[in-house]
């Protein structure tokens, strides 16, 4: 009875023990848990009461300086936009932008860390602070704008166009009544997709995936008669099928997809400072300040492109914490807009060749329009 | 939680054996901290994700579910369009996955019957075929399976235009499997009347049939009588309610695919038929060791008394062995309702599949889980709760 007693109790010290023990640490997570969660809370807080002027105790611009690097979460499969190229870096036109970024903070494109996300994940991505900037592929929406984060600019105007078989003679949707349509779910091309029939009275099958290479391997495969997404992306894939000949995009476009940037919410001087590099990057190519002449446009005699270069006056670096002369780095760095998509997308382009159309500059006939750097 | 008044004052004014060595006292302590430890925890990971939430300004509201969809959705048991709300999308997702695992439940225990009997065939060819069969799907992941079962197989088949046209007629293509189906007609719904009813008068003949020839040991035929009444209604009431409630309708190749009869989409038939191959290995060992596990000496007497061996397999060793399948059995139908999630990767729009999109176009994450999890639970629980009763009802009745 004794013995028995004692190793109850023994037992009973042990489990106080661990209690203890397991309190501790328990109790100790707790309040760490909740010190993270915290901060964007009350950085929130006044970002969506009118309290613009007071900023953030802990900005992601200090944050970003602080690690020496600007995370962006981008896309790694996506040719022309954010993929990897053959020694495994981050290449396209969405790491372009987050390099530029870079460059205009630290002096040094290379000072930026690659977070590969799904398109699922850019939402919470963008609410948590995980990432500093989500420069993939992402159509600027409304509800997108509210619930996610503050898209900076468009800097891709794109459309959702449809992928067919270059023998099925569809020139129009009405053509393709009855037809069965590969998609990923998941996307704003879902949504669409369904709009664009039910409102020309049209049936379709849809099949849908939630891997995009599957989507493309089941048109290419016969199980669809066409596959839809964004004209780019379209153009991306095909460019990698065994025969693109054999496939066409049609004229049509069934949505604007405007792909901007965005940043997470509730710290307007981070968000103005992406915006002022993009317009930088646009504003230079309609200057013609290349990244090839870029040193000599210092001494130019154009009082516009010397004030951007930071050769005289100031259209407020100072205020956003950067150098004055930070565009000088990006665009030696990544060059202006123009360069940026003729390297992934332009006649000579790594990935595809596709017209600027939209994407050219406003003076060429496109959209792509920068406010004015003063 | 607290201690409870009968047993309290017993060890408090017991006197001799003080507090800390008492026993019962001792058991109650140990009962109260791992008690308080659980519910700590719980308490700590609940509130943590209620915080986070609020914090990240995420609702955890279901008026979401109100919305309308706006995306389509490719198969469908009942009607639906994407100006359907999200929260009839999520039943079309959940009857998805009713469906397969209906169909899958059904045909994965023939075959793994089946599989059992060939592994346990006197014939070496027939059983060491059987046990390959088991060895290798048991081994390789169900995922890898549906991969090659859509991709490798189902995509592989011929383009719609060139379809395999089998007799019947049966068509085969990568847009599916079509058939000559039945199409129901405006009297269908009367008719489905007649089926009920030829279904409970069945049932009821059966039972008491059955219960006066073991009373009196009469023979009344009560299988062959409770069978003819359950085909006999139906086909009377098909001529009684005027039209035919349902036609024939054969499949015929339009601009894009094959339109009218029947349809198993591509997505579906591989879903099945991998759910199928893999769960029926497993079953097959499930029958097999119950089959083993009758007694050699109740085959004997069951052979001494004339029973010829498919007597013997069902008269004597399945209601046996049944004892001892169940209930490992009923863990392989919730593994194969479960597993049906995995339709995800090959586009079979079940219950997990849509819910996912509905994070996608809702952007409500938290609430549509919790939802898919409540969901699969109550399906799993409802499966084992009425197996639980038949398992019961075949245990051994000690009288």
């Amino acid at each position: 009875m004794r013995t028995k007693l004692s190793v109850v109790l023994s037992a009973l010290i042990i489990l106080g023990l661990l209690v203890t023990a397991c309190a501790a640490p328990a109790a100790t997570p707790a309040p760490a848990a909740e010190q993270p969660a915290a901060p964007p809370a009350s950085a929130e807080e006044p970002a969506q009461s009118e309290q613009p002027a007071a900023p953030a105790a802990q900005g992601i611009m200090d944050t970003v300086k602080a690690r020496g690097k600007v995370v962006c979460g981008v896309h790694t499969s996506l040719p022309g936009f954010g993929y990897l190229d053959s020694e495994g870096k981050n290449q396209g036109f969405d790491i372009d932008l987050c390099r530029a970024v870079a460059a205009a903070v630290f002096g040094d494109p290379n000072a930026a860390e690659f977070v590969p996300i799904s398109a699922a994940e850019r939402g919470p991505a963008l609410q948590t602070r995980e990432v500093d900037m989500v420069p993939r592929n992402m159509t600027q929406t409304s509800s997108r704008e509210i619930q996610w984060g503050n898209f900076v600019h468009v800097m891709f105007y794109d459309g959702q166009g449809m992928m067919v078989r270059a023998d099925s003679g569809f020139t129009t949707l009405e053509d393709m009544d009855g037809a069965t349509v590969c998609v990923t779910t998941g996307t704003t091309t879902e949504q669409n997709l369904a709009d664009a029939f039910r409102e020309r009275g049209l049936t379709f099958n849809a099949v849908t995936f939630e891997d995009t290479s599957a989507v493309y391997s089941a048109y290419e495969s016969g199980r669809c008669d066409a596959a839809t997404s964004d004209k780019s992306q379209l153009a991306a894939v095909r460019s990698g099928f065994a025969s693109p000949a054999d496939h066409l995009i049609m004229e049509v476009t069934m949505s604007k997809e405007p792909l901007a940037p965005a940043v997470p919410a509730g710290d307007d001087q981070w968000a103005d400072l992406v915006r002022t590099v993009m317009w930088v990057l646009i504003n230079a190519e309609e200057l013609g300040v290349t990244s090839q002449n870029v040193q000599e446009m210092k001494v130019s005699d154009n009082v516009v492109i010397k004030r951007m270069l930071g050769g005289e006056g100031s259209f407020g670096q100072e205020d956003l914490g950067l150098a004055t002369d930070f565009a000088v780095n990006v665009l030696a760095a990544v060059g202006n807009y123009g360069e940026i998509y003729n390297r992934y997308m332009g006649p000579e382009g790594l990935s595809f060749t596709l017209d600027r159309g939209l994407n050219d500059l406003w003076t060429e006939g496109g959209l792509i329009y920068a406010p004015p750097l003063r | 939680m607290t201690t409870s008044s009968s047993s309290l004052p017993r060890f408090l004014t017991r006197k001799g054996v003080p507090l800390w060595r008492d026993v019962v006292a001792l058991q109650w302590v140990a009962q109260i901290v791992s008690a308080i430890m659980v519910l700590g925890f719980l308490w700590f990971f609940i509130s943590n994700v209620l915080q986070a939430a609020e914090a990240r300004g995420l609702g955890l509201g279901l008026g979401f579910l109100r919305g309308a969809a706006g995306f389509p959705i490719a198969e469908s048991v009942v009607p639906y369009d994407p100006s359907r709300t999200f929260g009839y999308a999520l039943w079309v997702g959940f009857l998805n996955t009713l469906k397969v695992s209906v169909v899958g439940i059904v045909l994965a225990t023939f075959l793994g019957l089946g599989a059992a009997l060939a592994r346990l065939s006197p014939n070496w060819l027939v059983s060491n075929i059987a046990g390959l069969y088991i060895n290798i799907i048991r081994n390789i992941p169900l995922l890898v399976q549906l991969f090659i079962w859509y991709f490798a197989v189902f995509q592989k088949l011929p383009p719609v235009q060139e379809a395999l046209t089998l007799p019947g007629p049966v068509y085969i293509s990568q847009r599916g499997l079509f058939m000559v189906g039945p199409q129901p007609t405006e009297t269908f719904g009367a008719w489905l009347l007649f089926v009920a009813v030829g279904l409970v008068l069945g049932y009821l003949l059966n039972r008491s049939l059955l219960n006066y020839q073991v009373r009196t040991g009469r023979s009344t035929y009560p299988l062959l009588i409770g069978l003819l009444a359950l085909v006999g209604v139906p086909l009377l009431g098909w001529f009684l309610v005027g039209a035919a409630p349902m036609q024939l309708t054969t499949p015929e190749l339009a601009r894009f695919n094959f339109e009218g009869g029947m349809r198993l989409t591509p997505e579906f038939a591989a879903l099945l038929v991998g759910l199928v191959v893999y769960t029926g290995a497993f079953i097959a060992e499930v029958m097999r060791a119950g089959i083993l596990a009758v007694q050699k000496g109740q085959v004997e007497a069951a052979k001494s008394l004339g029973l010829n061996a498919f007597q013997t397999l069902r008269l004597v060793v399945l209601p046996l062995a049944l004892r001892v399948i169940i209930p490992p059995l009923i863990s392989q139908y919730l593994n194969l309702t479960k597993n049906s999630s995995l339709a995800i990767v090959i586009g079979y729009a079940d219950l997990f599949f849509v819910g996912r999109t509905i994070i996608n176009q809702a952007g409500q994450a938290v609430p549509v889980f919790l939802l898919i999890m409540a969901i699969y639970l109550a399906l799993s629980l409802l499966t084992s709760a009425v197996l639980n009763v038949y398992n019961r009802r075949v245990q051994l009745v000690e009288r």
